[in-house]
């Protein structure tokens, strides 16, 4: 097996320096009955790199990758080009390979990448502090509302009808458990009347923005609202782009950013590995979860960095820690980070512009259609649409010609009604003229 | 007049008239290692006998601090927050975390007093 | 150099390069001009690097901003601009500071740093899987749906169990699906068991995830051979016990001999028993979970399965459940009908039975990671899975057979599983810490074990070799290591003494990263720490 180095003849030595007559002596604290012989295992034997190679290869030929087709789908995961040097970058060994940084000597590259990752996450979303990571935005979304429980000591969360139902549903799971979480009505296209539920117990507002159906929403006035009541707002942004060409949420007032960083660095990989990006105010520190990379010296006074604040983890605090995470998103965070090293703040703002640029000239398109209307008036590279029949049919009939047409909004809201006809498109900086012509006409064709 | 007893926990308590000052002991700080952090309780928390009262960190562990006897939280020496170094400094004088009314002097009698305690600690 | 009381360099320039004292590497005369030695490079911050340029050529494209709801950003964001060439130069020195199982043996236990074959980065690349959206239509994600159907019988038939929830994120979250499945099915049962029973040599997430999913911890007592104390837990068993969480093999890597008549117990008492997997690495294609009378546990797709540990994530955990809990399992679910595979993604549409207590993320979990554990599976094969154990079993009991004369091994009688337990004590009265042995081995080449963990042993130092050394390289480990134990307990103390010397940096300033602590870099810090 050519990942095992040991050969029969080590394997003997190392028997006899051990005084085990064979390596089910090694086993023997497991009762017998326990033990499992290979025929216990219906599953094929090994195989080399070039048939495991076919076989992944021949799955894989029966997806229809997002650069394969005209691609408009978003909806929480967006098809962005990332520059050939991150993936280069990412693979080498001494990334790829290594473990989390406890010992800081001979692992200030991933400390250093994650302090820079920190300092980014922290200017893009307006805020003071970030961690080194969560596993992602949904994950993220219930560790702000579950520090907000903490740091409030009241239960009552209200989660945006326009929060991705993904996410507000990661929320309940966990925060139902230390609290109570509720869920606005849904309003495709206009923002709920949320400050009016605000009250003396809520926790946290929850608001996403731009929201699942790519409203942006004024995040100012609930910020206010919330902060009246003794309550946090917690920004979550689903499209980290966006945050180049549109106030940061900590401009705008928020207590805590919960964001999805997959678009900047990472692929679409079907939903996973994404990188969660968290961030507060310096005052909320000692109550944020995750990994926190710190600067400090080393004993010749040379600038170094360590994992600092651990006694808030689980290794140390153990139940009582502020989260039970453990691994991050680190190779994750390393793609982001270089990836936003080369865009810069010239490259992320022209990004964001063209994304910007190329959904207006869509919505337009799609809006001139008979029978299509456009739902969201303000969005940033996603908005909706309202077909004249059920979008989860047209997406299917448009995938048989070749077209991914976007999000049904009944994929996310299967049991809303008023969702049935709704179509989230998504644009970015990789869709063409050709792509929006075929997308066009494919839907003259279906509608 | 004060008197100060000592607890099992390595926390010391120094009572002057009813209201009682709390800390950790020497050989607490010293085992701890750089104190990097406190957490204190506020103020008018009501406290019992061997509740946890307040956190200390260092760089690698986090203890809880126990309340020696019941009471009410009268005060909390915030300059730890700033300076928490000043547990390790003078973890029997400026170090202090925080001042008690006690809820009945018979908690504080029954505490060990400083032979004992020096005893149990030779003991450890 | 002099220090304030915020540990940084007093009287240092603010200038695009930090100044940096001169290296360790040599004697402090031979410092050079430029701060670098050789092939060690010194690398600020790639925030003290940029100077206006851009690493990607994008059309400035103008827009009217009318349609930004009244949003648009006002102020700079900050960001550094570099070219490709400034960009792809910083990172690769910064990986050159880094330790990596691809460098070197990391023989830190409980961490399952295995090789990581590079099949399995080009599989996940493949475009069908790396560029594939989550919320395409599934007629378009069939070979998708099918690669994680594979996965599930993998792991369903290494662990002998019926049912298996994909979606955990990581080894932690997947405690916190089965801890979850245990509450909704307790509640299903109309029951209320407020405890769960940790033994006190788990794993920090163990009771972390209890805590999180709303249970308290009671704490259970470890036996002078490293094992749980099976009366002590029997005796805590009641009508409001949920679960024991109990890793097996253990944290001391030693094998728990009574887990099933642990499990019995905890069955007839009518708890769960979730079995904590970090350790199934140790025991894959040899043992069956099931067999053992598991009713839920994750698996360290980065662990066991060799998907790469990233320095520190991303990483998937799976967890397999028995049938008294698989129809609590998370949406998304995946079955199978006359279209093909589907995923059923609302908790509304579950099939008949099936009663999902909610949903653990967005999404259908870890699919980079999935690709790359099926990739290794199936080079691996059954048989391969089975060696893979059975060598890293061997491997690790070689080391402590070969050191066992030096370092003391608290339970160095009897054989260990895939990781070998030494504790301080040889190290009492030779002036050489724990900490002093283990960053000493730095200098050696090595990375340290796992120091202090598990907590019932003082001074613990766990060594995990792994399946993927060489006897060479084993021996070679062993000389190192026996070597540093001898000269320890000579009093030799001067390669201990404030080691490691020839690594990129020298001990680093734990305390006052965390009194003051530095989160992201900032214009001038250092004028401001100089206050």
């Amino acid at each position: 097996m050519r990942y095992l180095p040991l050969t029969a003849d080590d394997r003997r030595a190392m028997l006899a320096k051990i005084g085990a007559p064979n390596v089910d002596a090694l086993f023997r604290d497991v009762p017998k009955s326990a033990m499992a012989g290979l025929s216990a295992f219906d599953l094929p034997d090994t195989q080399g790199e070039m048939e495991v190679e076919r076989a992944l290869t021949r799955l894989a030929a029966r997806n229809v990758a997002a650069g394969a087709a005209p691609f408009f789908c978003g909806a929480g995961a967006y098809k962005h080009h990332v520059p050939s040097a991150v993936d280069h970058l990412i693979q080498r060994s001494e990334f790829l390979t290594s473990y989390t940084p406890y010992q800081p000597e001979i692992a200030q590259g991933t400390l250093q990448y994650l302090f820079e990752f920190q300092t980014q996450v922290a200017l893009l979303t307006g805020m003071e502090v970030a961690n080194a990571s969560l596993y992602d935005g949904s994950t993220a979304t219930a560790e702000a509302v579950l520090m907000a429980q903490r740091i409030t000591k009241r239960g009552k969360a209200i989660l945006s009808g326009g929060l991705h139902p993904h996410y507000a549903e990661t929320v309940e799971t966990l925060a139902n458990l230390t609290g109570k979480v509720s869920r606005a009505p849904v309003t495709p296209g206009s923002a709920e009347d949320i400050i009016a539920l605000i009250d003396d117990e809520t926790a946290c507002v929850v608001v996403q923005s731009p929201d699942v159906f790519g409203l942006i929403r004024n995040l100012r006035p609930i910020a206010d609202a919330a902060h009246a009541k003794g309550a946090l707002l917690i920004a979550v942004v689903t499209e980290i782009v966006s945050l180049g060409l549109l106030e940061p949420p900590g401009a705008q007032g928020a207590d805590i950013v919960a964001a999805e960083g997959q678009s900047i660095g990472n692929g679409l990989n079907f939903g996973g590995p994404y990188v969660g990006l968290f961030a507060t105010q310096e005052k909320f520190l000692r109550q944020m979860p995750g990994r926190l990379t710190g600067e400090t010296v080393d004993a010749q006074g040379r600038r170094g960095y360590v994992l600092t604040l651990s006694t808030r983890e689980q290794h140390i605090r153990r139940e009582k820690a502020t989260s039970n995470i453990c691994t991050n998103s680190g190779l994750c965070c390393l793609a982001f980070t270089i990836h936003l090293s080369l865009l810069g703040e010239e490259g992320l703002t022209r990004l964001a512009r063209i994304n910007h640029a190329k959904a207006s000239a869509l919505a337009d398109r799609l809006a001139a259609l008979p029978g299509v209307e456009l739902v969201t008036s303000a969005f940033f590279n996603e908005f909706t649409v309202k077909l004249p029949k059920p979008a989860g049919a047209v997406v299917e009939a448009l995938a048989q010609k070749g077209v991914i047409a976007g999000v049904p909004a009944s994929r996310l809201l299967s049991r809303d009604r008023a969702c049935e006809n709704l179509l989230i498109v998504a644009a970015t900086e990789t869709n063409t003229d050709e792509d929006f012509d075929a997308l066009v006409s494919a839907l003259e064709e279906v509608l | 007049m004060s008197e100060v007893r000592y607890t099992d926990q390595h926390e010391w308590i120094r009572l002057e008239g009813d209201e009682a000052t709390v800390g950790i002991t020497k050989y607490a700080a010293e085992s701890l290692g750089d104190v990097v952090f406190v957490e204190l309780p506020p103020l008018a928390k009501t406290v019992t006998a061997g509740g946890e009262a307040a956190v200390v960190e260092s760089v690698k562990a986090a203890s809880d601090i126990y309340a020696p006897a019941g009471g009410t939280v009268t005060a909390a020496n915030s300059a730890l927050e700033k300076e928490p170094s000043k547990v390790n400094e003078d973890p029997e004088g400026a170090g202090w975390f925080f001042k008690l009314k006690l809820a009945d002097a018979g908690e504080f009698a029954k505490l060990m007093d400083a032979a004992a305690y020096a005893k149990f600690v030779e003991g450890l | 150099m002099t220090m304030n009381n915020q540990g940084r360099p007093t009287s240092v320039e603010t200038s695009r390069r930090a100044p940096i004292a001169p290296g360790t590497h040599t004697p402090e005369e031979l410092s050079t001009i430029s701060g670098d030695r050789g092939l060690d490079h010194e690398e600020a911050p790639i925030f003290e690097l940029g100077h206006g340029a851009t690493g990607v050529d994008l059309p400035d494209v103008q827009i009217s901003g009318d349609r930004l709801g009244g949003v648009r950003r006002k102020d700079a964001i900050g960001l550094p601009g570099l070219s490709e060439p400034e960009v792809i130069r910083h990172y690769v020195r910064l990986s050159r500071m880094n330790y990596a199982i691809d460098s070197g043996l990391y023989p830190l236990g409980s961490c399952t740093m295995k090789h990581n074959p590079r099949l399995n980065e080009k599989m996940a690349r493949l475009p069908g899987f790396g560029d594939l959206h989550p919320l395409a239509p599934q007629s378009t994600t069939q070979g998708a749906l099918e690669l994680i159907s594979q996965l599930m019988n993998w792991l369903t038939t290494l662990t002998g169990m019926p049912a298996v929830a994909m979606s955990p994120k990581a080894g932690a979250h997947g405690e916190l699906c089965g801890m979850l499945a245990i509450r909704a099915a307790l509640q299903a049962r109309g029951e209320h068991r407020p405890r769960v029973l940790v033994p006190e040599s788990a794993h920090g997430t163990n009771p972390a995830t209890a805590a999180f999913a709303g249970f308290t911890v009671d704490e259970v007592p470890a036996l002078p051979n490293g094992r749980v104390d099976s009366e002590a837990l029997k005796a805590k068993l009641g009508p409001d016990v949920a679960a024991i969480m109990l890793t097996n093999p253990n944290t001391c890597g030693l094998f728990e001999g009574e887990i099933i008549d642990i499990a019995k117990a905890v069955h007839d008492a009518g708890a769960y028993f979730y079995c904590d997997g970090a350790n199934f690495n140790a025991i894959a294609g040899k043992v069956r979970p099931g067999d053992l009378g598991v009713d839920a546990m994750h698996i360290n797709l980065h662990k066991t399965f060799s998907t790469p540990h990233g320095g520190g994530g991303p990483g998937a955990g799976p967890v397999v459940l028995s049938d008294r809990l698989a129809a609590y399992a998370p949406v998304p679910l995946l079955v199978a009908d006359a279209q093909g595979l589907r995923l059923i993604e609302d908790r509304d549409d579950a099939p008949d039975g099936a009663k999902p207590f909610g949903r653990m993320c967005a999404f259908h979990g870890q699919m980079g990671m999935f690709s790359r554990a099926l990739t290794y599976m199936l080079s691996h094969g059954r048989d391969g899975v089975r060696q893979a154990s059975e060598d890293a079993v061997l491997s690790a009991n070689y080391v402590l057979a070969s050191l066992k004369d030096v370092m003391s091994a608290p339970f160095g009688d009897g054989p260990c599983m895939h990781e070998a337990l030494f504790d301080d004590s040889f190290l009492h009265d030779t002036g050489v810490t724990t900490l002093d042995f283990a960053k000493a081995m730095i200098d050696e080449g090595y990375h340290p074990m796992t120091m202090y963990f598990p907590l019932v042993v003082h001074g613990a130092m766990l060594i995990e070799p792994t399946e993927s050394e060489s006897k060479d390289s084993l021996d070679r480990f062993i000389h190192v290591l026996h070597t540093l134990a001898t000269e320890a307990k000579a009093k030799r103390i001067e390669r201990f003494a404030g080691a490691p010397h020839l690594a990129p940096r020298r001990r680093l300033d734990e305390t006052a990263a965390a009194r003051k602590p530095v989160l992201r870099w900032k214009r001038e810090p250092l004028k401001e720490a100089a206050e």
